[in-house]
């Protein structure tokens, strides 16, 4: 048996980056296909199901199937994930002339998240500030709901309701304040940061149970992908990455924090 | 050992990363240092995203790099054009280095000695400097007898006509041409403009009493359809430039000397334009023969084929004779039609014989190019 792996549609550019690997896959013997869902809960269900033997998961999604393969007696492993997914951080900003300079000035204000289920934008700050024990008014935009905050679009509305005066604060991760003042959204100076959270790591190739040979090969052709191969580099690109690494999980302590206190969202059929 | 890197109060919100990439350039390994506020979550942020290794504040370049296997597309200089430029240059600058993997770029025209003459720099500077303004003519109506005047509307009616085509098929194959090659890309683009250009302002003339102008015919059409049709660039170049485009230099020229001042001023602009295509029409023919003596041949065989093809047209508009007739004469006078005439038929005379002097230049002996003169479409263009 081959790898058929699930990945989650939060743009129409996973198509193209998946048919991209399929062919590297397929030139290399390892036969490969792949499925598309539309939330990465109905992902997870499906993983557990047997109907696809590796899921790219969010960091979210990566818990919920090691919550429901624990409740099952089996094991979820993070085979391989992109360089770009280990140590980020994420950020509340302020604006600059704002009177709020301290997690603790932000007891019951106003503070832009993005969607519910984004670990980045919502989950994990949120758990910062709860940590503490600040009580905040979280104001979500939820853009694709079921897409763990894939898509940007609800940091982007944080930021966007920051400047307009609707939030107090917004929550982003920090490549996104970087690329946010860089498109004018929030013009350099125009925030200050009041809080950076620890880092943690966000996707990663999930299987269940022991590897298979077919899951080591994938990981082996995964690994041995080269940025300066111009046919791979588009795809990379695309992706969002130079390198992938083997995956890891000690990068999900705070978001398995923020999932105690939340709750882990409920598993789709 | 780290490099140190001061980067004071400049953020990444506001060009940092430039200072550390030229440092990361240098040594692979940098200490960075800094005021900002925001400096350690952009430089995170910034380093991730770029491959690089990030260690407290000392950054380790990665390994990634865009620029392996890129390659260099010729250098900038008209001595940097290669023979045969590859399809992945595609709108590369001469002389840019071009990312390995870029997708290829369909140009039909790709072969050096198919497009390429050392004039095409000079000739494209000439042209440059040589644009004139049509809004600086004083379009003032010259006060023709009417029965004139038609016959004026006549010609610039079929000059448009003929212009038309002098556009289109520069145009064709200016979309067709690699980028490579871009002083010729730049002669073909300027030409097309001195075509809109005379365009604009033979229609103006045509059109200074009336916006109803004269005829066209089907045969006019046919014969500058087959100019369209050609496919093959030298071929067209050569049906074009050093034959039609050289025959109407004689046309331009006649109308600067016999026509009215606003038709002589406009005719006299035009064909200082036309001088250069035709030259380089010939330039570009005579570097294709050194390079390949077999197209010879083959532009024997077009201008035959093309005879071939409007054999059964009735080649010129007998009305835009007749009108060049009336033009030269000024009156229906007896005498002066007489000399229009034969000022017409000089015409005729000097055409050809600016044909069998191009095609000489292009080593046919004299009696080649009398014959191919003479198969020459009767339409002019």
């Amino acid at each position: 048996m081959g790898i058929l792996l699930g990945a989650v549609a939060y743009d129409p550019k996973v198509v193209t980056i998946w048919d991209g690997f399929a062919r590297f896959f397929a030139e290399a013997g390892l036969e490969f296909d792949y499925v598309l869902y539309t939330t990465y809960e109905r992902q997870v269900a499906a993983h557990l199901r047997g109907d696809i033997n590796v899921a790219w998961n969010s960091p979210l999604a990566w818990l919920q199937a090691k919550a429901a393969a624990a409740a099952a007696g089996r094991e979820a492993h993070a085979i391989v994930m992109r360089d770009t997914d280990c140590d980020l951080t994420s950020v509340i900003a302020v604006r600059a002339d704002s009177p709020i300079h301290t997690l603790e000035d932000l007891a019951g204000k106003r503070v832009g998240v993005g969607a519910a289920d984004s670990p980045q934008a919502t989950m994990i700050p949120l758990e910062l500030l709860a940590g503490i024990g600040v009580k905040v008014e979280a104001v979500r935009h939820d853009v694709l709901l079921g897409k763990h905050g894939d898509h940007i679009g609800g940091e982007r509305d944080a930021a966007k309701a920051l400047m307009r005066g609707e939030v107090d604060a917004a929550c982003m991760i920090d490549g996104n304040h970087l690329l946010f003042g860089k498109e004018g959204t929030l013009p350099a100076g125009s925030t200050r940061l009041i809080a950076v959270t620890e880092p943690y790591d966000h996707c990663n190739f999930t299987v269940l149970d022991a590897p298979t040979a077919a899951h080591r090969r994938f990981a082996e052709l995964l690994l041995a992908m080269s940025y300066n191969d111009p046919a791979l580099r588009p795809l990379l690109d695309l992706e969002g990455l130079k390198a992938w690494v083997p995956g890891r999980t000690h990068g999900y302590a705070p978001l398995e924090r923020a999932c105690r206190r939340f709750g882990l969202p409920p598993l789709g059929v | 050992m780290a490099t140190e890197l001061d980067l004071g109060s400049l953020g990444f919100d506001r060009g940092a990363h430039l200072l550390v990439k030229r440092a990361l350039a240098a040594s692979g390994q940098v200490h960075v240092r800094g005021t900002h506020p925001e400096l350690l979550p952009h430089l995170r942020a910034w380093a991730r995203s770029q491959g690089h290794a990030l260690d407290g504040h000392t950054v380790t370049r990665g390994r990634a790099d865009r620029w392996t296997g890129a390659t260099r597309a010729g250098t900038a200089a008209p001595d940097g054009v290669v023979a045969h430029p590859e399809a992945s240059w595609g709108f590369a600058a001469r002389g840019a280095l071009v990312e390995a993997g870029t997708a290829p770029q369909p140009f039909a025209l790709h072969a050096r000695d198919e497009v390429w003459t050392d004039d095409a720099a000079r000739l494209y500077a000439q042209a440059a400097a040589a644009q004139w303004d049509p809004a600086s003519i004083p379009w003032e109506d010259p006060g023709l007898d009417p029965e004139v005047e038609a016959a004026v509307v006549q010609v610039f009616t079929y000059l448009i006509e003929n212009e038309t085509a002098a556009l289109l098929v520069p145009a064709r194959f200016l979309g067709q041409l690699h980028p490579h090659f871009r002083e010729v890309a730049q002669v073909l683009a300027i030409q097309v403009a001195d075509e809109a250009r005379h365009i604009e302002v033979f229609t103006r003339r045509a059109a200074l009493r009336s916006p109803l102008l004269g005829s066209s015919t089907a045969s006019g059409q046919a014969s500058l359809g087959t100019l369209l049709a050609e496919p093959d660039f030298a071929l067209a170049g050569f049906l074009l430039a050093v034959l039609g485009e050289g025959s109407f230099l004689s046309l331009l020229r006649f109308l600067a000397e016999h026509g009215d001042p606003l038709t002589r001023t406009i005719t006299r602009l035009a064909a200082q334009d036309e001088a250069r295509h035709v030259a380089f029409g010939l330039s570009h023919l005579q570097a294709h023969l050194r390079a390949d003596p077999a197209l010879r041949a083959r532009l024997v065989a077009a201008v035959e084929g093309r005879h071939d093809a409007l054999r059964d047209t009735a080649g010129l508009n007998a009305d835009v004779f007749d009108s060049l007739v009336v033009l030269a004469a000024g009156s229906f006078a007896p005498g002066a039609l007489a000399r229009g005439w034969d000022a017409v038929a000089r015409l005729v005379a000097e055409m050809d014989h600016g044909r069998r002097v191009r095609l000489e230049t292009l080593g046919f002996g004299d009696d080649e190019a009398a014959r191919l003169s003479a198969l020459h479409t009767r339409n002019f263009m």
